[in-house]
């Protein structure tokens, strides 16, 4: 899934609430000031159908791209023994994509819960500083509103969002919309995958056992910010390719992740 | 052949207890963030994670792979960077490493 760039170096001007007309409709970089980004604006956040609408009819064309994803996780899941039903379940109240790719990846018999549970959960903390970047629209709203809205959230609806309130936008229910529309295509999508998956015979004859590394592939080229990830993802890759020699299981997963997280914070400099 | 609908109990589970920590990561930075402070520090590691995490799903496996993943894995980078595409990089990955299988 697409991550945008979140430089904080970003987060010192209020540029976002100047620079006009760019909701790019390819869910182009955004900042995420996590401070309070409406500095100029003084018309109220609203929650209306059309705003619902106006964030569906824009999120299409990027549900499109996530529909892509969502066949391929359909057939990694089938391929990883989940029916039809449990993935297209999964895809309908996860509704995180890196994470249920990560969790197909990491299934087995009997389920390691932890692991699973554990690193859907770690993966998706960047979610975390999203949500918090959408606090000054959302804290406008009911808590119905703004907590149900956040269920719908994924990086990519999240981006548009940013671009579309961050430029003078009011429409409090974009997030909704947009997100709806992402989780239309995400669950349609998941069921024709693992569908198709189940028609497949031997998955080596076609490629298939290679589609998770590709998955992976795309995902890390989408998440890639910079030379300033290079320390970090290596740093991540050497211990993972270390503990995946001495853990049992799949540990190594988290213990790359980790590593990573913690070479990040200790070589922060402010 | 009908798609199979069945519902295991522990995959049911799993399934809703990684919606919960999901939806917890969701909404907690809407409730927490608010009230307390995250370093830009902590911030900047979160931020890797997602990265980090994928580096280390693809590190031994590539590792574990031979020259035809080897070099379907870099016609994958190449593809996804160039088109951004994750399906058309999928499709090229899948079948170099078939075809790469053959020769290598």
């Amino acid at each position: 899934m697409r991550r945008d760039s979140t430089d904080s170096a970003d987060s010192t001007a209020t540029e976002g609430a100047n620079s006009t007309g760019n909701s790019s409709e390819s869910g182009g970089p955004t900042s995420t000031d996590a401070g309070d980004g409406r500095a100029d604006q003084d018309q109220p956040v609203t929650f209306t159908r059309r705003g619902i609408r106006d964030g569906f009819v824009k999120c299409v064309p990027v549900s499109l791209g996530v529909a892509g994803y969502g066949i391929a996780f359909g057939v990694l899941a089938q391929q990883a023994g989940l029916s039809v039903a449990e993935a297209t379940l999964m895809s309908a109240v996860v509704v995180a994509g890196a994470a249920q790719v990560i969790a197909v990846e990491l299934w087995a018999d009997p389920i390691p819960v932890a692991l699973v549970v554990g690193t859907a959960f770690v993966v998706n903390l960047r979610y975390t500083l999203m949500g918090a970047a959408l606090r000054p629209w959302l804290r406008d709203l009911t808590p119905l509103q703004a907590y149900g809205s956040v269920f719908f959230m994924a990086d990519e609806n999240w981006a548009l969002t940013m671009g579309e309130l961050r430029s003078g936008g009011t429409k409090g229910a974009f997030l909704l919309g947009s997100g709806l529309a992402i989780w239309a295509f995400w669950v349609g999508s998941t069921v024709l995958g693992a569908t198709a998956g189940a028609t497949i015979g031997e998955p080596s004859r076609y490629g298939l056992d290679f589609v998770l590394v590709a998955v992976f592939l795309a995902i890390a080229v989408s998440l890639w910010d910079g030379a300033s990830d290079l320390v970090p993802w290596a740093g991540a890759l050497l211990v993972a390719v270390l503990s995946s020699q001495l853990l049992p299981g799949s540990w190594y997963i988290l213990a790359g992740g980790i590593a990573g997280f913690v070479l990040e914070v200790a070589r922060f400099e402010s | 052949m009908s798609p199979d609908l069945s519902l295991t109990p522990v995959v049911v589970g799993v399934v809703l207890a990684m919606a919960l920590g999901t939806y917890v990561t969701k909404a907690g930075g809407l409730w927490l963030l608010g009230r307390i402070d995250v370093s830009e520090r902590v911030e900047a590691g979160l931020e890797v994670l997602p990265g980090a995490i994928v580096v280390s799903i693809l590190g031994p496996e590539l590792v574990e792979g031979g020259p035809a993943e080897w070099g379907a894995a870099a016609l994958v980078l190449l593809v996804a960077w160039k088109t951004e595409s994750v399906l058309l990089a999928i499709v090229v990955g899948a079948g170099a490493v078939v075809a790469l299988r053959g020769v290598l």
